[in-house]
């Protein structure tokens, strides 16, 4: 297990309709929306749903678990803010509910990363006030500060 | 028999500013016209007679950009429009001046595309784009689901996207690294007769492209595209016009299109494309099918790209892509023609002008005019453009005879 400090991310600006979704990983949880009309379930925030069009969308708590869908890893920076953050993993995530996420796979070696890891969700604090979801494999302890 | 696009206009004449690595003296507008002016004087029509353009977004114009380029050109046209299709976006240029021109409301259309370049930035992207430093950090100058739910992961640029789809579809259905090389290598094969291509007289190996740096696993440098500056336009004409003019025209036979999302991480699947259903469409307007194809013109800005293609086109099964290239010469004289220009990949890809790249070779192929890298007695093409992180699709048939 290594412990990561990576500063200086862009980070998000809550929109209207995502706000809810910032407050909630502030506390340690991973709201996604399910489609009263049809069942479905959609991450990231929105106000229609992506597979009926219904504007019913519910918020309701993800379980924070799920496996890596695919990954790759970053050899140079993909942004000027990653300059120093050496090789890292950005990955999809599918959530056990079924939405996949754009994540950083984190507390683990780039090169040990394979595509049906089990992972979970770990909230990284940063200096904006933003709780920033990352994912680290499930048998392990998030350690990350940002 | 239900609507097509089948025989509604043909492109006539070609005019480009091969890519370089840099554009010293040029702008994006003076290369787009450059390049216009050289199509509309290739097709033998006069300036005035052309009555329709086509353009992309141009980066500093943020509206009213088909009125910028017009009176940057002394332009004055009766349809004028911006297809923001990423590098789709010359393909689907194409279908749209035909239906325009159908539609009664031009007689000739130009479509321009191009982008110039400076070697190193005048101002560092991150500065004025995506991304701000406060002084606390990076901030987002507005709200979008891309800033919100990307950028943070350093989801950035094409790169990654095509990383992640590659790296699903090795673990789906397996693909070698030397399978995927081989699409580099016979597309800088063909780059090596094409003195326009960037890399033209530097052939390489598959060892070459398997020791160039890995940059975002499993891609290697080798099997991503360059970016370039220069320009590519052409003219589409209908019916009336294509057979009295310069070149044989290059009919349009078929086009479809497909748009499904913006983040790969949101597509409806990572390795069934939504080229599926844009060639599907091409193919069935073309009343034509894949074997019938002399050339693949196809968007390659990774060699993935060009595997997913040739599978969801249905040059061969899902899946199989690999053993297909294994099994096929891709070169201009061999037995399976794909992107004789040397395809992004070692042409170079000078912006939006990168994906009209594949059209205007698919065109000069059919007109005869491909030079010594020219296929004998090419009937029909399949061009494809790709946009963003195969979110925008746009597949064309074209052929000799409407």
């Amino acid at each position: 297990m290594t412990e990561q400090t990576i500063i200086h991310r862009p980070l998000p600006r809550p929109s209207e309709h995502s706000a809810r979704f910032w407050s909630a990983t502030a506390e340690g949880r991973f709201l996604i929306q399910t489609c009263s009309a049809c069942g479905q379930a959609t991450f990231y925030p929105k106000v229609t749903c992506p597979s009926c069009g219904s504007v019913d969308l519910v918020d309701t708590e993800a379980s924070g678990r799920g496996t890596v869908f695919t990954y790759t890893i970053a050899r140079r920076p993909t942004h000027k803010a990653f300059a120093e953050a050496g090789p890292y993993v950005i990955a999809i995530v599918e959530l056990a509910e079924g939405p996949h996420v754009t994540t950083n796979i984190v507390d683990c070696d780039p090169d040990e990363v394979t595509i049906g890891m089990p992972v979970e969700v770990t909230y990284a604090d940063t200096i904006e006030g933003i709780a920033l979801p990352l994912f680290h494999p499930a048998t392990t302890t998030a350690t990350t500060v940002l | 028999m239900s609507a097509s696009t089948r025989g509604l206009g043909a492109v006539v004449g070609v005019g480009d500013i091969p890519p370089s690595r840099t554009t010293p003296g040029e702008t994006t507008l003076s290369l787009m016209a450059k390049a216009a002016v050289a199509a509309i004087a290739d097709s033998g029509l006069d300036f005035a007679d052309v009555d329709g353009v086509l353009m992309h977004p141009i980066g500093g114009v943020s509206m009213l950009t088909p009125s910028t380029v017009m009176e940057f050109m002394g332009m004055q046209a009766n349809f004028a429009e911006v297809v923001d299709l990423g590098g789709a976006s010359g393909a689907g240029m194409i279908w749209r001046a035909a239906a325009a021109i159908q539609a009664g409301m031009c007689k000739a259309c130009v479509c321009i595309t191009g982008s110039s370049r400076r070697g190193r930035p005048a101002v560092p992207p991150s500065a004025g784009g995506a991304a701000k430093r406060t002084a606390s950090g990076w901030n987002m100058p507005d709200t979008s689901p891309f800033a919100e739910f990307e950028v943070p992961y350093g989801n950035v640029g094409a790169n990654v996207g095509y990383a992640l789809v590659a790296q699903r579809y090795m673990h789906e259905y397996g693909v070698t690294p030397e399978q995927l090389a081989k699409v580099a290598v016979h597309q800088r094969d063909n780059a090596c007769q094409n003195p326009d291509a960037i890399f033209y007289g530097e052939p390489i190996t598959v060892d070459d492209v398997l020791a160039s740096p890995m940059i975002v696993d499993p891609l290697h440098l080798l099997e991503i595209v360059m970016p370039a500056g220069g320009a590519s336009a052409l003219v589409v004409v209908g019916p009336e016009l294509a057979d009295k003019l310069a070149n044989p025209p290059a009919w349009l036979l078929g086009a479809g299109e497909r748009v499904t999302h913006k983040s790969i991480t949101y597509a409806p699947n990572l390795t069934d494309t939504a080229i599926q259903a844009s060639a599907a469409r091409a193919f069935d307007q073309a009343g034509v099918t894949p074997q019938q194809i002399g050339l693949a013109s196809v968007y390659d800005c990774y060699t993935i790209t060009v595997l997913l293609t040739l599978e969801d086109a249905g040059f061969c099964a899902k899946g199989t892509g690999g053993r297909f290239i294994e099994e096929h010469d891709l070169r201009w004289n061999g037995d399976f023609p794909v992107n004789t220009h040397g395809g992004q990949l070692s042409f170079g890809q000078p912006g939006i002008a990168g994906g009209m790249s594949h059209v205007t070779e698919a065109v000069r192929q059919i007109q005869g005019r491909a030079e010594a890298r020219q296929i004998p007695d090419l009937d029909l093409a399949f061009v494809n453009g790709n946009g963003g992180i195969l979110s925008e699709q746009v597949s064309l048939v074209l052929g000799r005879q409407p």
